[in-house]
């Protein structure tokens, strides 16, 4: 197997070895059945005449209360990533378990590679089999589903994906917890960002539109999670937006539009950008 | 650079690849760390299947050496070679072990697990693990605790498994930083016939310690290492080719001390005089000229230099 593999497996053994993958799994089954039996609920409320409300009206709350779920989901996944990610090489160097495997014919590259892959492949399955779950859980419970159920997983992926790029960059210079904290602070900032450049669509601030738009592209985690909400709306509240002109382009917790392709291109090169320079990094530190 | 020549032949066999190139080659080498001189102009060659000591103070440069050989430090300047490859050269990491000072391994792993994976790294052929890890692991008496978790090891038993990682595959050259910091005696002395071992069978030692009873008992050839560069390099014997004299003298005068600074350096300890490098031939002589003074002479004591003789004299004339 190439090292780069062997370091990528490494990690996910490692994370299931410290019971990280259990504890994400006990976690999220509760977080589930929760939010299952609170969305069970909505079925159950009566309007002023004491009757059930109408399929349409449990459509349009369930879509809703969904995008605060998956807010708050996506937030902890990335969250998660930055902390998992932050000591992912800092902490080997900093404790020596580095040493004597570099003393091996290993690339510094392959180690970057690897550990990326690795985590990368952790935060996929989780973001797709815990999103899946919470789907599944919400269309039982209401019979909703959101109308792109896969571009929604996959944009709550690449937030994650985001999150561990940074944290990865940061780990090759800087000790675990700063790169921890920088990157948590990095994500927090990007989505107050976001939504200053919502505030400046609505006030039409071109100054304000800016801070997004320039928060979009060096930190791309609000950029994904504004096309995970449209992927989360349902077709008759889009249209509703699109109504609405620029004052349905303004609300952080609404999208009128996916994010453009040109955008998500941009996520790419940001990626590859994120991993040459975590690789450089490495590759010109001293052990 | 810390890797080069991505893009290389095959490995030579051992075989072939002793014949005439050293172990380790090095012209100039050295490293700074900002305005810190770590290494001054280290300039050395170690043969191969030599157990080669490389000795010094704290501080004075010698895991500084050991990580720019094996590539985990970039060098400022000079040229270094591990059995005939440039430095940082991935195949010549093929033929390499290496036991950090700084030992550490996956907790989360057993000791063989740990192994294994050094062996997927190395890398050697698949078939031949089972083999090479059970082999390693009698090697340092670690066969009862295979399948236990490195995390629940003492330093002790982390610095036999380390041992045990680098010497898998039976490599060419083998770097030790320190490699008894961790064991109690019965260990260090295990680790003694481990090393005489891999001398016995071709595979050249480089040997960072500070323990220098222990050098001087597997060693071939020293260097000594201070401030960032060599001050004395050698074989055993002709560091040590000196002797010893301590007597125990009565009546002399710091005047008259002084005077017997001729004789070499000399160690006052008011009744007790010890010449840390005197000729053995030279000892009536010195006898002689203490009598002359007026001095009482109780006890002439010559032996041969110890190898700490010989390091805190190097360390002594350095400062001067």
């Amino acid at each position: 197997m190439p090292p780069v593999l062997v370091i990528a497996r490494l990690t996910v053994q490692e994370s299931s070895r410290r019971r990280l993958l259990l504890a994400l799994l006990i976690l999220t089954l509760a977080v589930v059945g929760f939010s299952a039996w609170g969305f069970n609920k909505i079925t159950t409320v009566t309007n002023s005449a004491g009757q059930t409300l109408p399929p349409q009206q449990v459509a349009l709350i369930t879509s809703q209360l969904l995008i605060v779920v998956v807010f708050m989901f996506s937030g902890v996944l990335a969250l998660s990533a930055a902390v998992v990610a932050g000591p992912l090489i800092s902490s080997e160097v900093e404790s020596g378990l580095l040493l004597s495997m570099l003393a091996r014919p290993v690339r510094r590259s392959e180690v970057v590679v690897g550990k990326w892959l690795g985590l990368a492949v952790l935060v996929a399955v989780y973001a797709a089999g815990a999103g899946a779950l919470e789907l599944a859980s919400v269309d039982w419970a209401t019979g909703y589903l959101p109308p792109h159920p896969v571009e929604l997983l996959t944009y709550v992926a690449a937030e994650g994906l985001v999150l561990l790029s940074l944290g990865l960059l940061l780990s090759t210079r800087l000790s675990g917890i700063t790169a921890g904290v920088i990157a948590l602070v990095g994500w927090l900032i990007a989505w107050i960002a976001g939504v200053v450049g919502n505030i400046g669509t609505g006030l039409q601030n071109p100054a304000l539109e800016n801070v997004g738009v320039v928060s979009h592209l060096l930190l791309p985690s609000d950029g994904l999670w504004r096309g995970a909400i449209y992927a989360l709306e349902p077709d008759s509240l889009i249209a509703t937006l699109r109504a609405a002109g620029t004052f349905g382009r303004a609300n952080p917790f609404a999208a009128s539009e996916p994010p453009p392709l040109q955008y998500l291109g941009w996520v790419a090169v940001w990626f590859a950008v994120m991993l040459a320079l975590s690789v450089w990094s490495f590759r010109t530190r001293e052990i | 650079m810390a890797e080069t020549a991505e893009q290389t032949p095959a490995v030579a066999p051992p075989s072939a690849a002793a014949a005439g190139v050293p172990a380790v080659k090095t012209v100039e080498l050295s490293k700074r760390f900002g305005k810190t001189v770590a290494l001054a102009g280290l300039t050395m060659t170690v043969p191969r299947g030599e157990v080669f000591g490389f000795l010094g103070p704290n501080g004075a440069g010698k895991t500084t050496a050991v990580k720019l050989l094996l590539g985990l430090l970039n060098k400022t300047s000079g040229e270094g070679w591990l059995l005939g490859r440039p430095l940082g050269d991935l195949q010549a990491r093929r033929r390499i072990g290496y036991l950090p000072e700084l030992f550490r391994y996956q907790g989360w792993l057993s000791a063989a697990e740990v192994l294994a994976l050094h062996c997927e790294l190395a890398p050697l052929p698949r078939a031949s693990w089972k083999d090479e890890i059970r082999t390693v692991l009698d090697t340092v008496g670690l066969t009862d605790r295979a399948q236990d978790k490195v995390g629940t090891f003492s330093k002790g038993m982390q610095q036999r498994l380390g041992l045990g990682a680098a010497l898998l595959g039976e490599p060419e050259l083998v770097f030790l930083d320190e490699p008894t910091s961790a064991l109690d005696p019965v260990g260090r002395h295990d680790v003694r016939e481990i090393i005489r071992g891999l001398a016995s069978r071709g595979t050249a030692v480089f040997l960072n310690s500070h323990l220098l009873s222990e050098v001087e008992q597997v060693c071939d050839r020293v260097a000594v290492v201070d401030h960032g560069r060599v001050i004395a390099s050698g074989t055993m014997n002709e560091l040590l080719s000196g002797t010893v004299v301590r007597v125990r003298v009565a009546g002399l005068s710091p005047a008259d001390k002084n005077r017997l600074s001729n004789f070499g350096r000399v160690d006052d300890e008011d009744e007790q005089l010890t010449f840390t490098n005197l000729d053995a031939e030279r000892v009536p002589e010195l006898v002689a000229a203490i009598v002359g003074m007026g001095g009482r002479v109780y006890e002439v004591a010559p032996r041969h230099q110890t190898l700490e003789d010989r390091f805190l004299q190097l360390l002594e004339d350095e400062e001067k």
